[in-house]
């Protein structure tokens, strides 16, 4: 069948940047975030527009931006070069790519969710003797976690559907570098419809699965 | 303001800083000067710069909502003091079961917040605050909440804890009734001026 014979690069590129960058996101995301919903300070709103801006502007942009900062002469790039490492055009370059897209996704959610939790819950924890570091893991992220999901899952979305910043870094090299998104593109440009067809179907049906999950779970995780 | 082993009563009308107050002592907020002094031992101090964080006050504090942990059992939310480093150094621990059964809320202690009544839900982030042994209590409007038989009965729960208990207890409250029944000292808060008046002889 059509299935057996086809190319599962793209698909099991594409599953694996996404979930690394997942990952990513949420190692720096949500500590940043907890940071950024509690504290003032100079210039907070400059950094959260600075934060915020690769979900506005246009994907070029975004991977113009990059190739500058990670490209052969990029301020980046051209030390990692020094060192023998090239980033652009590696599978590498994709997921950095769809962090940084994904990333202000996860920012909103998981701030909505910290300052939605009672700061007298921390201070009740906090009279109780509880150190920071336990007020955060037993009650300010437990009582966050179904809008930090649904961040989570808003980047792993995104992050599986990211086509032109990374196309910009990452290319379109079959077996390497090229993606779902990516190898639609290509698919339909040289008029390869059924492939194109089975792939539009496979993310769809996906993204459909992962997201309608994830809300039925966060319904039952209310309070 | 000083307090011994008493119930000392702040009284006056919302926004005029009694829940500060409260937050100063517990050292959820840090007071621009002036010094907190609790068994002699210095909390907070401008002069000397000393400010002991909310964990080693030794403050017990019943928030306004009771602000009892949603996602934990009455169980867990006990325990939660419980398992300071702090507190378990602490030789003679209480029984947290026990002291949930001598509040009337031992049979509810593995239902969550949210399954409780507003009496329940304080009796049981009463038992939380003090299994800690804290060497004060501050209760932020405990009787607000309630409708007006809970409160009745609340009120003389309270005034005995108290004399179980053998520790200062600050309350907020903005009703003049819970403060001349609870209060060996009330103080008024008004306009930013402070009044005391000593009811010892009557309470006693």
């Amino acid at each position: 069948m059509f299935l057996q014979e086809m190319d599962w690069h793209p698909v099991i590129l594409s599953v694996r940047v996404a979930i690394i960058a997942t990952i990513l996101v949420s190692c720096l995301g949500v500590p940043l975030t907890r940071f950024m919903a509690r504290k003032e300070f100079y210039g907070k709103d400059v950094v959260e527009a600075v934060i915020t801006l690769p979900l506005v502007l246009p994907p070029s942009v975004v991977g113009y931006g990059l190739l500058m900062l990670i490209g052969k002469n990029g301020l980046l790039g051209k030390h990692l070069a020094d060192m023998g490492i090239t980033l652009v055009f590696t599978w590498y370059a994709a997921v950095f790519a769809a962090t940084v897209v994904a990333f202000p996704l996860m920012y909103q959610s998981a701030k909505a969710a910290f300052m939605s939790v009672d700061l007298d819950f921390e201070k009740a924890a906090r009279t109780l003797g509880a150190s920071e570091a336990r007020i955060f893991f037993t009650v300010t992220l437990p009582l966050a976690w179904p809008g930090i999901l649904a961040g989570l899952v808003l980047t792993f979305a995104r992050a599986l559907g990211e086509f032109g910043a990374t196309l910009m870094v990452a290319g379109n090299i079959p077996g390497l570098t090229q993606t779902i998104p990516t190898a639609i593109y290509f698919a339909v440009e040289s008029g390869k419809d059924v492939l194109a067809r089975t792939l539009v179907v496979i993310i769809t049906v996906f993204s459909f699965c992962v997201i309608f999950w994830v809300n039925r779970w966060a319904k039952k995780q209310k309070y | 303001m000083q307090v011994d082993d008493q119930i000392l009563v702040l009284l006056g009308p919302s926004g005029c800083g009694k829940t500060t107050t409260l937050s100063l002592l517990a050292g959820l907020f840090r007071p621009d000067e002036g010094f907190i002094k609790l068994n002699n031992q210095t909390l907070y101090s401008s002069v000397d710069k000393t400010n002991k964080p909310p964990q080693s006050r030794d403050i017990g504090y019943l928030f306004q909502n009771y602000a009892l942990f949603p996602h934990m059992t009455v169980r867990q939310n006990v325990f939660y003091g419980l398992k300071s480093k702090k507190s378990r150094q602490a030789s003679a621990a209480l029984d947290p079961v026990e002291l949930l059964d001598s509040f009337g809320v031992g049979h509810l202690i593995d239902r969550y917040p949210s399954q409780l009544s507003g009496g329940e839900k304080q009796r049981a982030a009463l038992a939380r605050a003090l299994i800690v042994q804290p060497k004060l209590l501050l209760l932020d409007e405990p009787l607000s909440a309630l409708d007006k038989n809970t409160k009745t009965v609340l009120r003389q729960e309270l005034k005995k804890l108290h004399q179980q208990w053998q520790i200062p207890f600050i309350l907020v409250t903005h009703d003049e009734d819970d403060a001349s029944f609870l209060g060996d000292i009330i103080v008024t808060i008004e306009n930013g001026h402070i009044k005391e008046h000593y009811l010892n002889a009557i309470s006693a």
